[in-house]
C-alpha cells in the first residue's frame, strides 16, 4: 500500500514536472535535425548541436542522414500529414524548391535569426545569400576541381585555368565530372569561347545548349561521371582519374588529412550554400524548439566555429574575421576556404533562378546525350 | 410418423433445418480461413496494392491547374492558341484573381513547378507573378485609401460586406472557438457580385489558414480591385446599408476623370514579359484537365502539342532507349546467371551431402554480404587500377597504357549483377536437381545412351522448371534494379529504374516517375504473360 502511494506520488511528480518543464519553454525537449553526415555532420554536432544541449538542460537531439532526398522525403511525409523532421540541412536550390512546394516555413531574418555582435541585423549580416524566403544559410561550399600532382606531365606547370579540363593533349588522362549538366556545362561553354557574363544568356538559347554539350563530347570518352560526392576524391586518390570536380571540402580532407597527392585548382570554381530550413506544418512546441535552435545555431561565433572542423566558408560577414585553425591538425583554415581572396579570383555563383527554371529541360538533353 | 418427417425439412440434431445449419458451419471455417490470411491479407494491401493504385493514379492525376487556376481553366476554354493572338483582358482578370489567392496560399509556386515540367521558364513567372500581383491592386487600394482612410481598415469593410447576423456571430468569436463562416450582405452581393466573392475569399483564408478574425485584419488588394471593377459598372445610389457614405463616395471617386486605372494585361505585362507570349496560355490550356496522358507521352519519349501528340526533339529521347537497353541487359543478366548456375547446382545436386553443405555455404555466402560492399568491391577489382588490370598487366597481356575499361560501362554492370543475382538462380535450380532421380540417367545409360543423349534427352528436360524459376526470379529483379547501374553503370550501363529514382528523388516530377513505374510493371506482366504461353507457368518450381 505505501508502496503504490510512493510511486503514484513520484509519478504525480515526474508528470507535473515535465508539464512545467514544458509550460516554462513552451517547447519540445527533443529534435531530429536531419543532414549529410560525414564529416560535414560532425562539424555541425561539434560547432552547433553540443553547445546548444549543454546550454539546455534536458533536450535531446538525433541525427537523420537524409539530406540528399530531404525534398523528396519532405513531401512525402507533408503528403501523409506527419513531418517527423524539425530542421533540415539543405542545398539552397533544394531550399528554394521546398519554399515553392510550401514545403518550407518562411522565415523572418530579422526576427528569427540573432543580429551580428557589432549590431548588424542578420538581414545585412547575410547579405545576398538569403536566396530565399525559407532559406537560414549556413555555409559557403564550392565545387571545384583536384589533380594528382604527381600525374602532372614533365615540362608542365600544374592545371591552374579551367579549360585544362578540355585539354586532353597538354594534361592526359580521365576526369570525373559530376553527373548532371549544373557547372559542366557553364565550365564548357567558359572553355568555348563564350564570356563569362554570357554563359546564362547563351545556355538559354537551344544552340548554347548544342554548344555545351559539344565542348563536354571532345572529352566524353575520358570522363568518369559522379553522383556522390566522395567518387572524386577516391578515384584520384586511386589514380583512375587524372583531375575531377567535386566539393572542396571532400578535397580538403583528401589532402590535409590523408595526404594524397592532390592539388586544387580553384580557378571557376562554383560557389554554392548550405544551410537549414524548418519544415512547414510543425506543431507550437516543436516549431518553438526548432526555430531556438537554429538562432543558436547561425549566430556569428557559432559559424565561425563550424570552420575549424571543415573548410567552408561561414555565411555571415561577420563570422569571417574570426576563422582561425583546424580543431585538431592546428592549421591555418582560410588559405582553404573557397572565400578566401587567393582563391576567389574567379568564381561563379550558382545561378538559382536559372536552374529552378532550365534544370529539367537541360537535365532531359543532357541525360540523353550521355545515353549515347 | 414417417409422413411427418418427409414433409418438413431436414433437420440436424439441435433442430434448425440441416441446409442452414451446413452453410452456417461452412460460413464459420471460411470466416476462420479468412482470419488466418487477415494479417498477410492487410499486409500485402497496405504495402503493395495501395501503392501500386497509388502510383497509378499518380500518373494519370492532374487537378492541380484546375484546383490552383479555376476561373483562368474556364475562361481559356474557347481561346485558340494557334492563332498566335494572346488570349483577351477576360482571361488576365481570371488569371490575375485566381493567382492572387493562390500566392496567398502559396499554391501559385507549385503550379509553377508543375507547368515548368512542360515549359521551361514557368517556374520563376509563376514565383516573380506571386510577388508581383500586389502591384496592380494597389493602384485601386492606394486611390481609395486617399479618398478615405476607412479603405485601409478592417472593420469598415467588414460592415460594409458583411451580413447582420454574421457580423454579430464573428463579434462572438473567440480564439480556439470554430469560426462562423461568412455570409455577405443581400445587398452587397446583388450589388458588388465580384468584391462579394473576393472578400468572402479573404474572409475564407483568414478564418481557415490563419485563424484569425476578418473583423480584424484589413481586406487584401484584390478586394479593392474588384470593388473597382464593380464600382466601375454598378449604381449605388440606391444603397441604404452600413457604410453607405463611404461607398457613394468611393463611386463617385471611380466615375471622376481623375482615377487612374490598369488593364489587367498591362498589369501583367509589367510583371513578366513572358505573359505576353501566347506560349504559356496554351500550355495552362493544354494541362487544364483533371486526367492528364502527359506523362505517360513523356515517358515514351512523346509530348502533347496542338496538333495532337508527337514525338520529342531526336535529343531529348531517352526513355525508349533505356526501357529496350534494361531489357536487353536483362535478358544478358539472366542468360549468363543460366550459364554459370547451372554447372555449379548440378554438382551441388550430385555431391554427397556434406561437401555439397560446403559448397552451398560458399554459394550463400556472398548473399550475405552487403549489397553495396559487394558492389564496391567489384569496382575495386575492375577498374583501370584495378586488381585484374594489374594482373594483366603484370603478366604483360596488356599495355600499361591501355588497360581495359571494364567498369562503368555495361561490362561492369552486367558482371556485378551477375554476381549479386546468381544465387537467386542457383537455389531455385539446385532444388529442382535434387529431385531428379539419379536412377533415370542410369537407366538411360544401361540402354545404350551416349553421355550428351543422357544429359540432353533425360536430365535437363527435367531440370527445365528450375531454369524457369530462377530465370523468372532473376529477369525480374534485374528489371527494377537500382543501386548497382547507379554504382557501376557509368553512362551506358544505366537502366530505367535509375531515371525513375532521378525523378522522385531530384526532379520531384513524381507523375513521369509513376508513369515510367507503371510501364515498366506492364512490360513485366506482359513478359510474363508471354513466357506463361511458351513455357507454361506451371513449369516453374522452386522446389520438390
Amino acid at each position: 500500500m505505501k508502496l503504490t502511494k510512493t510511486l503514484m506520488a513520484t509519478t504525480a511528480l515526474t508528470v507535473a514536472a515535465a508539464a512545467a518543464h514544458a509550460d516554462g519553454h513552451g517547447m519540445a525537449d527533443s529534435m531530429t535535425l536531419v543532414s549529410w553526415g560525414g564529416a560535414y555532420q560532425s562539424s555541425q554536432q561539434k560547432a552547433y548541436v553540443e553547445p546548444y544541449l549543454a546550454m539546455n538542460d534536458g533536450v535531446s537531439s538525433t541525427w537523420d542522414e537524409s539530406s540528399a532526398e530531404a525534398v523528396a522525403k519532405l513531401r512525402a511525409m507533408n503528403e501523409a500529414g506527419n513531418v517527423t523532421w524539425d530542421v533540415v540541412d539543405v542545398v539552397a536550390a533544394d531550399a528554394i524548391r521546398l519554399c515553392d512546394e510550401g514545403l518550407a516555413l518562411e522565415i523572418d531574418p530579422d526576427s528569427d535569426l540573432a543580429a551580428a555582435p557589432d549590431g548588424t541585423s542578420a538581414e545585412d549580416d547575410f547579405g545576398d545569400l538569403l536566396v530565399s524566403d525559407c532559406f537560414i544559410p549556413q555555409i559557403v561550399y564550392s565545387t571545384t576541381f583536384g589533380y594528382r600532382t604527381d600525374l602532372v606531365p614533365e615540362g608542365v606547370d600544374a592545371p591552374s585555368d579551367i579549360c585544362s579540363v578540355f585539354d586532353l593533349e597538354t594534361y592526359p588522362g580521365k576526369r570525373a565530372l559530376e553527373k548532371r549538366p549544373i557547372n559542366n556545362m557553364e565550365w564548357a561553354l567558359l572553355c568555348d569561347g563564350v564570356a563569362k557574363e554570357d554563359v546564362y544568356d547563351v545556355l538559354e538559347t537551344d544552340e548554347g545548349q548544342d554548344q555545351a554539350l559539344a565542348k563536354l563530347g571532345t572529352i566524353k570518352d575520358s570522363v568518369v561521371w559522379w553522383s556522390a560526392g566522395a567518387d572524386t576524391p577516391q578515384l584520384l586518390a586511386d589514380g583512375e582519374v587524372f583531375m575531377g570536380s567535386t566539393y572542396n571540402g571532400r578535397l580538403f580532407s583528401a589532402i590535409v588529412e590523408q595526404n594524397q597527392p592532390i592539388g586544387m585548382m580553384w580557378d571557376a570554381q562554383v560557389f554554392d550554400l548550405d544551410g537549414w530550413i524548418i519544415p512547414a506544418g510543425l506543431s507550437d512546441d516543436r516549431l518553438a524548439r526548432a526555430k531556438d535552435f537554429v538562432k543558436f545555431a547561425t549566430d556569428t561565433q557559432r559559424l565561425a566555429d563550424q570552420s575549424k572542423y571543415i573548410s567552408y566558408g561561414p555565411a555571415r560577414a561577420s563570422s569571417a574575421p574570426m576563422v582561425g585553425q583546424h580543431a585538431e591538425l592546428g592549421i591555418d583554415m582560410a588559405p582553404h576556404m573557397p572565400t578566401d581572396p587567393a582563391n576567389a579570383a574567379n568564381t561563379f555563383l550558382y545561378n538559382y533562378e536559372f536552374w529552378a527554371d532550365y534544370r529539367d529541360d537541360i537535365d532531359a538533353k543532357f541525360q540523353a546525350w550521355l545515353a549515347q | 410418423m414417417s409422413d411427418a418427417t418427409n414433409s418438413g425439412p431436414v433437420l440436424s440434431a439441435d433442430g434448425t433445418p440441416l441446409k442452414r445449419s451446413l452453410a452456417r458451419a461452412l460460413r464459420r471455417q471460411k470466416m476462420r480461413a479468412l482470419m488466418l490470411i487477415a494479417p498477410l491479407l492487410i499486409f500485402v494491401l497496405v504495402t503493395f496494392i495501395l501503392p501500386i493504385a497509388d502510383m497509378l493514379w499518380r500518373s494519370v492525376e492532374n487537378q492541380i491547374v484546375t484546383n490552383t487556376m479555376p476561373r483562368t481553366v474556364v475562361a481559356l476554354a474557347d481561346y485558340d492558341g494557334a492563332s498566335g493572338e494572346l488570349p483577351g483582358e477576360a482571361t488576365f482578370e481570371a488569371a490575375y484573381y485566381d493567382l492572387y489567392i493562390a500566392a496567398e496560399r502559396k499554391l501559385h509556386t507549385r503550379l509553377g513547378s508543375r507547368l515548368n515540367y512542360e515549359q521551361t521558364g514557368a517556374s520563376s513567372l509563376f514565383r516573380k507573378s506571386g510577388r508581383g500581383l500586389d502591384d496592380i491592386g494597389e493602384v485601386y487600394m492606394d486611390q481609395f485609401e486617399d479618398l478615405d482612410k476607412n479603405w485601409d481598415e478592417a472593420e469598415p469593410w467588414a460592415e460594409l460586406m458583411g451580413d447582420p447576423a454574421w457580423l454579430e456571430a464573428q463579434g462572438k468569436w473567440q480564439k480556439g472557438q470554430t469560426q462562423p463562416t461568412f455570409k455577405a450582405s443581400g445587398a452587397i452581393k446583388e450589388l458588388l457580385p465580384r468584391t462579394a466573392e473576393q472578400y468572402a475569399l479573404f474572409a475564407e483564408f483568414q478564418q481557415v489558414d490563419k485563424d484569425k478574425s476578418p473583423l480584424r485584419e484589413e481586406p487584401w488588394s484584390a478586394v479593392h480591385t474588384a470593388l473597382y471593377q464593380d464600382l466601375a459598372e454598378a449604381d449605388v445610389s440606391g444603397y441604404t446599408g452600413p457604410q453607405a457614405d463611404l461607398l457613394k463616395a468611393a463611386d463617385a471617386l471611380v466615375a471622376s476623370p481623375d482615377f487612374e486605372t490598369v488593364t489587367f494585361k498591362a498589369g501583367f505585362e509589367e510583371i513578366d514579359e513572358d505573359w505576353m507570349d501566347p506560349e504559356i496560355w496554351v500550355t495552362i490550356q493544354t494541362y487544364s484537365p483533371e486526367l492528364t496522358n502527359g506523362y505517360f507521352l513523356n515517358a515514351v519519349d512523346m509530348q502533347k502539342s496542338p496538333d495532337g501528340a508527337e514525338f520529342r526533339d531526336e535529343r531529348e529521347r531517352i526513355y525508349g532507349l533505356l526501357f529496350k537497353r534494361t531489357i536487353f541487359m536483362s535478358m544478358v543478366i539472366t542468360i549468363s546467371c543460366i550459364l554459370l548456375a547451372y554447372p555449379v547446382s548440378y554438382l551441388l545436386s550430385n555431391l554427397p551431402a556434406r561437401s555439397a553443405n560446403l559448397l552451398m555455404i560458399l554459394v550463400l555466402l556472398p548473399f550475405w554480404t552487403s549489397l553495396l560492399v559487394r558492389t564496391s568491391a567489384w569496382k575495386v577489382m575492375l577498374q583501370q587500377q584495378g586488381v585484374i588490370n594489374d594482373i594483366l598487366v603484370w603478366i604483360g597481356m596488356v599495355a600499361d597504357d591501355s588497360r581495359l575499361t571494364m567498369i562503368n560501362n555495361q561490362f561492369g554492370t552486367i558482371v556485378a549483377m551477375t554476381h549479386i543475382l546468381l544465387p537467386f538462380m542457383i537455389l531455385p535450380m539446385y532444388s529442382v536437381m535434387s529431385t531428379i532421380p539419379p536412377s533415370y540417367t542410369r537407366a538411360a545409360k544401361s540402354l545404350g545412351a551416349t553421355n550428351w543423349t543422357t544429359f540432353w534427352r533425360v536430365y535437363f528436360p527435367q531440370s527445365v522448371p528450375g531454369i524457369g524459376a530462377g530465370s523468372i526470379l532473376v529477369f525480374i529483379l534485374s528489371i527494377g534494379y537500382y543501386i548497382t547501374p547507379e554504382i557501376v553503370g557509368g553512362t551506358t550501363g544505366t537502366f530505367i529504374s535509375n531515371r525513375i529514382a532521378y525523378h522522385i528523388s531530384s526532379s520531384l516530377n513524381w507523375g513521369l516517375a509513376a508513369a515510367l513505374g507503371t510501364i515498366l510493371l506492364a512490360v513485366v506482366l506482359l513478359l510474363y504473360w508471354a513466357y506463361d504461353r511458351i513455357v507454361g507457368i506451371d513449369n516453374v518450381k522452386l522446389g520438390g
